[in-house]
């Protein structure tokens, strides 16, 4: 039953004679995706080794993960959920503090609470306590709608700042943070410890293993996500989306799907703190709401990565964390390693002023032109690629029958 | 706290008050002509700062004051017509996304220009307090909250009562019949976007001052200007009463939390901004469309 809601949500319905065709087409479409995730998953592996000793690409590419995690988890909520939210940055907060404390060494220092939990424990501990956080919250979110939820949650990211500077001995305090701990699998640090294996020539050290932790962990995102939109609760969280009431009629318990979509988020924002304080190897609250890793401007960067990406996309989210966050950084890189925006004549023009004109304007265009975001672009290039299946596709048809369920639509926010 | 304190701070929260309400009754004027919400309501705010801040040298402060509002009137304009108005095709949701990709480039152009200077633009009534029977009020705020009655009195009359007034809440009524009645939507949405830019360019000229809140021109005042958020919402955000009511509301309770901090000092400077918020929380939970906002009603 509600299929039928999936349907509504935006594909054309699908014509009888359609059936067996896309039936039929489906395994050489499949070839072509099957060879392209492999050509993919096998440059994200090998990325070490390609940039060798060039590290600061790879912190790029680390950073892009975490925007990816973040954006997915956001995603689901606003695109698939129809919950805006712009909380997101308090969760990366909690994430990035809960994982400090659980894993920190309670000898370390006087002032600092650490309960020093195994890494791993404390990586998914940081999660629970993300999603409980989400939890408490889902009595607000479930009575809300729209733009009210935007600035309620905004609330959040409110309270992670005063918070935040409050309890200094969990976050350490504005002024000098603390070190979130070495993380590590049974025994494995993810540090510049010895011995370090090589692969092909490239020695795996701290930056190459937290590439592939982060890609693994990224990787475990982006399964589920997808997991999720494809089985029963995406269709549930689409159909509170479309229609609250119809949604009821057709046996969605609307409060508990809400309130279970806050909290799935608020655990992918918290898997994105972690990677946040791992990535910068520092956990420190902001020192006031505009500025900072938790702050407002976090907030609608993640955003852009949602709309960018097209309301509701899963590789829409990783393609939109590539323009918000991969841009920002590799402008930073450029800028430290090239000396770029260094001259005059660029006025005060820097690398984060530069990739926030280029996201902003993203964002306008893409609600101009295509408001299906990278996620439609893509499903057209696939459909360009493979004309013979796709007989909707001049017409300009979004999705196919038979493809994968439809995911962002019209009515993305409210 | 003794009285003398709570009548300053009071006055002085009003005063900033009047300010929240001024940037909330533009959200909410936008809202009710095109359902859009503007999150770029920050930006106009510092268009008409910036331009104010470049040519009040040359101009003397009033002359400069003038064009800014002009300016931000206009920025708001040209937002309209540039931009929302060729997107028919996308919904007011989607528009709404679109404000904030504009946002984000008109702020960081102007963060850009106006560099590490942070400037004030209050010149004229900036750091001149009056004392008044003991009590300390700062002159920005009650110019600002002078200007503010003024400003409001002259929108609720020209709202219920002028030609413009009546296409506006014919429209905000029912888009379809106000069209067919002979009220040129397109008009209307049009100087909607044009007064609200003019309140956030008057808004402008109390925010960016040391008396309001310290914040010079930049990233501060955009971020103050977000607190004008929760003021619209709180009064519910297709009610124009319920905006001027929760930017008082915003005001007061900014001041009288801060103040708070000296005496609970374990609460932290952090406070007063969260405690905005965790009002509107507790208003939006009672009332989930704000306090004067029209309930959402879904016929079944």
């Amino acid at each position: 039953m509600s299929e039928v809601v999936s349907e509504k949500a935006g594909s054309p319905p699908a014509a009888p004679p359609a059936q067996p065709r896309a039936a039929g087409a489906r395994p050489r479409r499949n070839r072509i995706k099957i060879a392209a995730t492999a050509v993919l998953v096998l440059f994200l592996v090998l990325l070490p080794i390609l940039v060798g000793s060039e590290v600061a690409y790879l912190k790029v590419a680390q950073y892009i993960l975490i925007g990816a995690v973040g954006g997915i988890g956001l995603t689901l909520l606003v695109g698939q959920a129809g919950q805006l939210s712009l909380a997101h940055p308090f969760f990366l907060l909690v994430g990035a503090v809960s994982y400090a404390v659980l894993a920190g060494d309670p000898e370390e220092s006087d002032d600092l609470v650490g309960l020093g939990l195994p890494p791993l424990l404390a990586l998914v501990g940081a999660i629970v306590i993300c999603g409980l956080i989400g939890l408490a919250f889902a009595p607000v979110a479930g009575r809300l709608r729209g733009i009210y939820l935007g600035v309620a949650s905004l609330s959040l990211v409110f309270l992670g700042l005063w918070l935040g500077q409050s309890l200094e001995a969990f976050t350490g305090g504005t002024s000098s943070g603390r070190t979130p701990p070495t993380f590590e699998l049974f025994g494995f640090p993810f540090s510049n410890a010895e011995p370090s294996p090589t692969l092909f020539g490239v020695a795996i050290e701290k930056q190459q293993r937290l590439w592939y932790l982060f890609l693994v962990l990224a990787a475990i995102s982006y399964l589920l996500a997808r997991g999720a939109v494809d089985s029963r609760i995406g269709r549930s969280w689409r159909a509170v989306r479309d229609n609250e009431a119809a949604a009821t009629a057709m046996g969605v318990n609307v409060t508990r799907v809400k309130a279970g979509a806050f909290v799935i988020s608020s655990a992918f924002a918290g898997l994105a703190g972690v990677m946040t304080a791992l990535w910068l190897d520092l956990v420190k609250p902001d020192e006031n709401e505009f500025t900072g890793s938790y702050s407002l401007t976090v907030s609608i960067a993640f955003l852009a990565i949602v709309i960018i990406g097209g309301l509701g996309s899963v590789p829409g989210a990783v393609v939109g964390a590539a323009v918000v966050f991969g841009l920002q950084q590799f402008f930073l890189l450029g800028a430290n390693e090239f000396g770029w925006f260094a001259d005059a004549e660029f006025g005060g023009l820097n690398a984060v002023v530069l990739s926030a004109f280029v996201y902003g304007a993203a964002v306008v265009l893409v609600v101009l032109f295509e408001p299906g975001g990278a996620a439609a672009v893509g499903r057209r290039l696939v459909a360009r690629l493979s004309p013979s299946d796709i007989p909707s596709a001049p017409r300009g048809g979004r999705s196919t029958p038979g493809s994968e369920p439809e995911r962002n639509d019209d009515d993305p926010t409210a | 706290m003794d009285l003398a304190t709570f009548v300053q701070l009071f006055v002085n929260g009003l005063g900033k008050g009047a300010v929240y309400a001024l940037l909330a009754l533009g959200f909410v004027i936008i809202f009710k002509a095109t359902e859009v919400v503007n999150f770029a309501h920050g930006s106009l705010v510092l268009v008409g700062g910036y331009v104010v801040y470049a040519l009040k040298d040359t101009l003397g402060w009033p002359a400069a004051a003038l064009v800014g509002i002009v300016s931000a009137a206009l920025a708001g304009l040209i937002l309209e017509r540039g931009l929302l108005a060729n997107a028919r095709s996308a919904d007011h949701n989607s528009l709404a996304l679109l404000t904030i990709g504009v946002d984000v480039i008109i702020t960081e152009e102007i963060v850009r220009r106006v560099g590490a200077d942070i400037p004030f633009i209050g010149d004229p009534y900036d750091s001149q307090p009056i004392q008044l029977a003991g009590v300390t009020i700062f002159r920005t705020q009650a110019i600002a909250l002078v200007v503010g009655a003024v400003l409001i009195t002259a929108f609720f009359l020209a709202f219920r009562f002028s030609n413009w007034g009546v296409a506006m809440r014919a429209q905000a009524e029912n888009k379809e019949a106000a069209a067919l009645m002979g009220i040129r939507s397109s008009r209307v949405t049009a100087t909607a976007w044009l007064v609200a830019g003019a309140l956030a360019g008057v808004a402008v000229l109390f925010m960016a001052t040391q008396d309001f809140s310290g914040a010079g021109l930049g990233r501060g005042t955009h971020a103050i200007a977000l607190i004008a958020f929760p003021a619209a919402i709180l009064g519910g955000l297709d009610s124009t009463a319920g905006a001027i009511v929760g930017g008082l509301i915003v005001g007061v309770t900014e001041a009288l939390s801060s103040a708070n901090v000296d005496f609970l000092p374990f609460l932290g400077p952090e406070f007063s901004k969260s405690a905005v918020f965790l009002v509107m929380l507790v208003v939006l939970v009672i009332r989930p469309s704000g306090l004067f906002g029209t309930k959402e009603l879904s016929r079944v």
